[in-house]
């Protein structure tokens, strides 16, 4: 049996329906209507994905692939909107809509103060459609309009705000560098178009043997590999939209934004588009070695070096966003050791914890009164014990602790690079395994400033005058904080139970059965397929293998400094001073940017602005074209003397050149 | 010592021209008076009757001396109208100096 094509049309419409409604009927239909519409599409295509991804596994539901509507022919070119629904998006179609309708159900909590609550509504339930186009399409064209509209809902998500100019600046900033990767991603499209003549999915990849041997001359005489190129191009996109380094910068300022799109977008799905897509383009990637080596060198970079920043950040929510980063940079590791399954596991399993972790850090800042500083947070497990339990859970599955969902994913890709022969792999192997430290130490630091140890927090009991509580003195609250209300704490109990399970379920068949079948290709499929011998002894092996020692050491480190002796970290921070500062300005990427492309911007364009609009355009071309006819007249009027003989002498001049004239022709 | 049966046609068209030529000569080099550019004008008119009589006569064509009548008539009233703006443009400049009557002046 196949699938029909209306399931898949309701799944993607849905979230779309919910969101004009929401939208542009807001105010007529208000806060419940709001939600109740936008958590009803989101429901239903949540609902028809499970069913979607249930008839792929247990219903013997073939590969769905066919266009639905022809968006325009130009010449021999056509655009289609289509779906191609295999097992790979049918897992995204379930990761995008479940975590979706999380976010959903909690932001009824999370926004139940604020002014822009059926505003938030309509720009969720549209992401939810812009991921889903993006992940269920079957051209390149498709994907690019998807690969937008989650841009552009992220920056309406981050700039959300829009009266904090901070959040101003954190979007623009994350617009601009996604522009970068943009640019490149349309590039490589275009390279696809060029070679193939087409932008759908399965015949550039049936023919993807036609890329090799192909080159491309970029400089005249350096003929580069067509195929290196096309990757290349195609993963800047990647690097864009899933913050690798060195486009990285956006992804932490985005936390500008309300803490559910931090779990929605900037965690759990859009920036995860990138692999995605690079595990989408497995065919075209698998052509070229020197793509993957490049991929793998920079999902390494990322992994390792943005886990490091997050140690010294204070705000709750900067942490989750390094992890994130450094989680991103695991998968495109992954990616780069041709470990596309790996990747996209990891994803999934990160999506369920990375969700899980964000929103219960959105728990802790209702309950601090939107304070994110952790260092005047401290002993919230007495107050809010679902949060605190449910952020162990995301923590251990974050970390790797052997059994939860993370272990599986990240421990397969740590073997998958130790395995690789690619070129860079030495490298990679040592920083994803470094990594591992490095996730356990900011994970737990986390967990210990928050919901342990000393409570670094006052409580102004009876205190008048202090309820406006945006303005008040860092670490003074007008009220104790206490546990979140069901619609918070329910998302985070739902997201928990995959966070503990899914690695164990899913590993088997994801990463030793044949769970994506023909939506992924490997030219060398590496012969060190492991024995699997199902979940349990795999775990069993976790915990005598390297990262598990690595966890291990960050857990007792982070145990040690942040629990039992707090007083060293102060200490720490000063004998390393120069170490601590490179970190807490994060390599000073954001300074060097700041200095070079936007000042640099800044400068040509007021170098254009007072050279070339004021120097040329006003004072040559519009101001000196008067000039030059005042002056010319001024020379001219001269011959206007006002006298009648020297006019009378011009007309007989005249008559005589013209007479002169006449007869020179006619005796010619 | 002229013998005026021997004159021919290029005597009466040179003469035309001279005329024509002081004409045209009053009207530039005369910097002083309006009345004098009056006169250059109505010389230049007498230079064209010349021109008019002499081939009229050579060609035996009386039409030519006809036209002679016209041209003195127009010339009559032109120099009448001439004079009248001439009264008129004392009373209001005060001057019938030519040098500085420069109003088109650009």
């Amino acid at each position: 049996m196949s699938l029909d094509s209306t399931i898949l049309l309701i799944i993607a419409i849905a979230p779309l329906v919910g969101a004009v409604v929401a939208g542009l009927f807001g105010k007529q239909i208000g806060r419940v209507g709001a939600h109740s519409v936008t958590i009803a599409g989101v429901a239903l295509s949540c609902a028809l994905s499970f069913y979607v991804l249930y008839q792929m596994l247990w219903g013997g539901a073939g590969t769905y692939n066919q266009d639905v509507y022809t968006w325009l022919q130009a010449g021999s070119l056509q655009m289609h909107v289509g779906f191609l629904v295999d097992r790979l998006s049918a897992m995204m179609m379930v990761v995008v809509t479940f975590v979706s309708l999380m976010v959903h159900v909690y932001t009824i909590g999370y926004m139940a103060d604020d002014d822009g609550y059926q505003r938030f509504f309509s720009y969720i339930a549209l992401f939810t459609f812009s991921m889903l186009m993006l992940v269920m399409s079957n051209n390149f064209l498709q994907l690019f309009f998807g690969w937008e509209a989650v841009g552009l809902v992220s920056y309406l998500l981050i700039g959300f705000w829009f009266k904090k100019p901070s959040a101003i600046f954190a979007n623009l900033k994350a617009f601009l560098v996604n522009r970068v990767g943009d640019f490149g991603f349309l590039l490589g499209i275009a390279g696809v178009l060029y070679f193939f003549h087409t932008l759908d999915y399965k015949t550039v990849f049936d023919h993807s043997d036609a890329l090799t041997g192909k080159t491309l001359e970029l400089f005249s005489g350096h003929p580069w590999s067509a195929a290196t190129v096309i990757c290349l191009c195609l993963f800047v996109g990647a690097m864009g939209k899933s913050a690798q380094v060195p486009l990285h910068v956006w992804l932490p300022d985005s936390m500008e934004g309300p803490t559910p799109i931090s779990a929605l977008i900037h965690a759990a799905t859009m920036v995860t588009a990138g692999i995605f897509m690079v595990a989408r383009m497995s065919p075209l990637f698998e052509l070229s070695d020197t793509a993957l080596s490049v991929v793998l060198v920079i999902g390494a970079t990322t992994a390792f070096f943005t886990g490091l920043i997050g140690i010294v950040q204070n705000d709750i929510k900067r942490v989750v966003a390094y992890s994130t980063l450094s989680q991103l940079g695991y998968m495109t590791t992954a990616l780069g050791a041709s470990a596309y399954s790996a990747a996209i596991f990891h994803l999934m399993t990160h999506a369920f914890f990375k969700a899980l972790l964000f929103l219960g850090a959105g728990s802790v800042i209702i309950a601090m009164h939107h304070e994110q500083d952790m260092r005047y947070m401290g002993g919230l497990r007495r107050y809010m014990p679902i949060t605190w339990i449910t952020a162990w859970i995301g923590t251990l599955a974050l970390t790797g602790a052997p059994g939860f969902a993370g272990f599986f994913s990240k421990d397969a890709i740590i073997e998958a690079v130790h395995e690789s022969q690619r070129w860079g792999s030495g490298y990679a192997y040592w920083c994803v395994l470094l990594g591992v430290f490095v996730t356990a130490l900011y994970s737990f630091r986390l967990l210990y400033l928050t919901f342990h140890g000393r409570e670094r927090f006052v409580v102004e009991h009876g205190v008048q005058g202090h309820h406006d509580h945006h303005h008040h003195e860092p670490g003074h609250l007008a009220h104790a904080p206490h546990e979140s209300p069901l619609v918070v704490t329910l998302p985070l109990i739902l997201l928990a139970i995959p966070s503990v399970v899914i690695g164990a379920i899913a590993v088997g068949s994801m990463l030793h059965g044949d769970f994506f079948g023909e939506a992924i290709r490997v030219a060398h499929e590496g012969d060190g397929r492991h024995e699997f011998s199902g979940w349990l002894a795999t775990m069993m092996e976790g915990f005598a293998g390297a990262p598990f020692i690595f966890a291990f050491l960050g857990f007792l480190v982070a145990t040690y400094v942040y629990l039992i002796n707090p007083a060293i970290s102060d200490r720490i921070k000063r004998a390393l001073h120069p170490v601590w500062s490179l970190l807490d300005h994060k390599y000073w990427f954001d300074e060097a940017y700041q200095a070079i492309f936007a000042r640099g911007s800044l400068l040509l364009g007021r170098g254009l602005w007072k050279g070339g609009d004021v120097g040329v355009i006003d004072n040559v071309l519009i101001d000196g074209s008067a000039a030059v006819v005042g002056r010319t007249a001024a020379m001219v009027r001269q011959v206007q003397s006002g006298y009648l003989y020297t006019y009378a002498f011009a007309m007989i001049l005249g008559l005589v050149g013209l007479l002169g004239g006449l007869w020179f022709v006619m005796h010619q | 010592m002229i013998d005026v049966a021997h004159l021919t046609l290029a005597h009466y068209v040179g003469l035309g021209a001279i005329l024509f030529c002081i004409s045209v000569a009053g009207i530039f080099i005369n910097r002083k008076n309006v009345i004098v550019l009056l006169m250059a004008i109505e010389l230049m008119l007498l230079a064209v009757n010349m021109n008019f009589v002499a081939f009229s006569r050579f060609l035996g064509d009386v039409s030519g001396q006809i036209f002679v009548f016209f041209i003195l008539t127009v010339a009559a009233a032109e120099s009448a109208i001439g004079l009248a703006i001439l009264v008129v443009l004392f009373r209001n400049r005060a001057t019938i100096n030519v040098g500085e009557l420069d109003s088109m002046k650009g």
